[in-house]
């Protein structure tokens, strides 16, 4: 433990392992350290049952006989899915995780309007039965679509007049003839914001969104979801198995004091009796409580169930989407559903995840919704966490702090999240074309 | 195991691949202390090579090799610990869906011996239960610095239904035996409970063939 490290890692939350990846895929020396004795922190996925017991409802706590055997459980603690063609499968691709870890297709994505929930069409033949709008508004908004299809920013002649640096997205839809309904289906359930702010900024993005959305669908065809088999927690463990393979240092279940300083930078981090150093000190907020603000809070409740969600065709995985103007909120509400067939949890148990952004001083309340959605429920997990953000981007003490896990439902922001911090740890972009070990496997 | 690995036929060729012959994958894990030989008796297995200055990392996901047996070739897919083990840091994901593993040690360290017997504990704790397990104990060709007995392994290894060798990934003595011996334990065959319908995530991208990532 003498040696002088590039860099020490703490905490081994999905965002610190893939920097951890690129950190040592960019040969630099890599020390990497969590104070729990499991990967994954706060995106692990708890097994067996009895440690979700025990995180939730003390030491004590045991499930019951009928939720079988405890390992084959492998619970979330957040959810997120991956969007097919989303910048998270491609890390994995171009990083070669994707070896490790085997995905399926999320079976459906839904959304709630008027007190029932509607399949989200997943093909030409749904969208024509769907009576989530009438024969004249899918008329119309095919025309949209078609356009979205077609749009590309960089090529005037694709705008077909609308102009994307003076059109905000309301103005689009309104061109197109499109009600309200429609507009909230599309903000919320294809582009998937969370509120209504893109309505009033420029088109462009969101337009982005909607084809990410229908790209991400076109490439496995049931829904443009992925989730990994065995839960989140796989994601972590597979790219600190990349940072492991280019001579990355892991050392888990070791207590973390503080991190030291001199003349405000960081010179290493302080572990019970040890000094470890190293140059520069990459983490998530909670090894860096002082240089880190809260700026708001997500609920999350992860229910056990031992049906399918109804009214959702017993749908063995899905999401469901409960745009804010439904419930009058100003955040979404979100539902997604795992099970068995995610390798996840026994044969006919499932595993729902209600989450929102805080609005209230009762958010218990504010997911009510959305457990009303799912039937009986056989067991409640609570947790409401603070979102941290770091106040110091790293430039002078050399401290990398990743923000916390929000809300959203896949993982556009943990990877912006994660190719900010490289950049600014190393001041360059990451150069994919550094994994080799890719040609070295397939020695046939 | 529709991403892993690549075109599985085209090795099975080498044995008059004809129609009867399968090809079945299988996931090999290996466990043991650091500097044992971990690397060295799958470079051995996969490459014929053997480096007396071994590097502790061999810097790849996993390697692949196929053997032949009689009714259908075995192809393996075998992961390194990459490291992982030195600080007792190996993930869950390591041990998943494991079909088969092999725990070293040094025929010349009886604490590494110890401690192989804590890698099949852990095995048997984690791992799936119907994975085969052997025992190799490696730097058989240094015999005359020898601290752990032949026979002491070999009692140990009835005890707990281990397959058990000495190995030297240097002269490479037993190192094809080892494999081939697991081979033949395994169950040829689709393996049971395993979910059919994964996607392969790797396919299409590859076409894309988009230099950019993640924007």
């Amino acid at each position: 433990m003498d040696e002088e490290y590039d860099a020490i890692v703490l905490g081994t939350g999905l965002k610190e392992c893939i920097i951890s990846g690129m950190l040592s895929v960019s040969g630099k020396k890599v020390l990497h350290i969590d104070r729990n004795n499991y990967y994954g922190g706060e995106s692990a996925s708890l097994t067996p049952l009895e440690q979700l017991y025990e995180k939730f409802h003390g030491p004590n706590a045991k499930p019951p006989s009928e939720m079988g055997r405890g390992r084959d459980w492998n619970v979330d603690l957040i959810p997120k899915y991956l969007m097919a063609n989303g910048p998270m499968v491609k890390m994995l691709i171009h990083t070669g995780v994707t070896r490790f870890l085997e995905f399926k297709s999320i079976e459906g994505s839904y959304v709630y309007k008027g007190g029932k929930v509607y399949k989200v069409p997943a093909d030409e033949l749904e969208a024509l039965a769907t009576s989530l709008m009438g024969m004249f508004e899918k008329r119309r908004f095919k025309k949209f679509l078609v356009w979205v299809q077609q749009f590309d920013e960089s090529k005037q002649e694709t705008w077909q007049g609308l102009d994307p640096h003076n059109m905000t997205m309301q103005q689009v839809y309104t061109h197109f003839g499109l009600d309200d309904n429609t507009a909230d289906f599309t903000g919320h359930a294809l582009a998937l914001y969370r509120d209504d702010d893109h309505k009033n900024q420029p088109f462009g993005p969101t337009v982005t969104k909607i084809r990410l959305y229908s790209d991400s669908l076109a490439r496995y065809g049931k829904s443009p979801y992925l989730y990994p088999l065995y839960g989140l927690g796989e994601l972590p463990q597979g790219f600190a198995r990349l940072s492991a393979i280019y001579g990355g240092t892991y050392m888990l279940d070791k207590p973390v004091d503080h991190i030291v300083y001199e003349n405000g930078k960081a010179i290493g981090v302080k572990s019970g009796n040890d000094i470890v150093k190293g140059k520069q000190i990459y983490c998530d907020p909670s090894y860096a409580t002082d240089k880190a603000k809260k700026v708001g809070q997500v609920i999350r409740a992860i229910c056990l169930l031992n049906h399918p969600i109804p009214n959702t065709n017993d749908s063995q995985s899905c999401q469901i989407i409960i745009p804010q103007k439904q419930v009058g909120r100003h955040y979404d509400i979100y539902i997604s559903l795992t099970s068995n067939t995610n390798m996840v949890a026994p044969k006919g148990w499932f595993i729902a995840m209600v989450s929102t952004t805080v609005e209230t001083a009762n958010p218990e309340a504010e997911i009510l919704p959305g457990l009303q959605l799912l039937g009986p429920i056989a067991e409640k997990f609570i947790s409401v966490s603070d979102i941290y953000e770091p106040t110091d981007l790293g430039t002078e003490s050399q401290v990398f702090i990743s923000k916390s896990y929000d809300a959203t439902s896949h993982f556009q922001t943990v990877c912006a999240d994660v190719l900010d911090i490289f950049q600014r740890g190393t001041t360059q972009e990451f150069d994919f074309n550094k994994i080799t070990h890719l040609s070295l496997e397939d020695n046939e | 195991m529709a991403n892993r690995g690549g075109n599985s036929a085209s090795r099975a060729g080498g044995s008059a691949g004809t129609g009867s012959n399968r090809t079945c994958q299988f996931k090999l894990v290996l466990l043991g202390e650091s500097a044992v030989g971990k690397s060295s008796l799958v470079l051995r297995f996969v490459k014929g090579q053997f480096h007396e200055y071994q590097e502790s990392t061999i810097g790849a996901a996993f390697l692949t090799q196929t053997v032949c047996l009689d009714d259908a070739t075995v192809k393996f897919e075998i992961w390194d610990t990459a490291g992982q083990e030195r600080y007792h840091s190996l993930a869950p994901m390591y041990y998943r869906g494991a079909q088969a593993a092999i725990v070293v040690y040094d025929i010349t360290n009886q604490d590494s011996f110890q401690k192989a017997k804590n890698w099949v504990k852990e095995l048997q704790r984690q791992a799936s239960p119907n994975i085969v397990m052997a025992l190799a104990g490696n730097k058989a060709d240094m015999a005359n610095k020898r601290t752990v007995e032949y026979e002491e392994a070999q009692a140990y290894a009835e005890d707990n239904a281990l397959l058990f060798m000495e190995t030297s990934a240097k002269t490479s003595m037993n190192v094809n035996d080892i494999f081939m011996a697991i081979a033949k334990k395994l169950p040829i065959g689709p393996p049971p409970g395993q979910p059919q319908d994964t996607v392969d995530v790797n396919q299409p991208a590859q076409q894309q063939k988009s230099g950019t990532c993640c924007k």
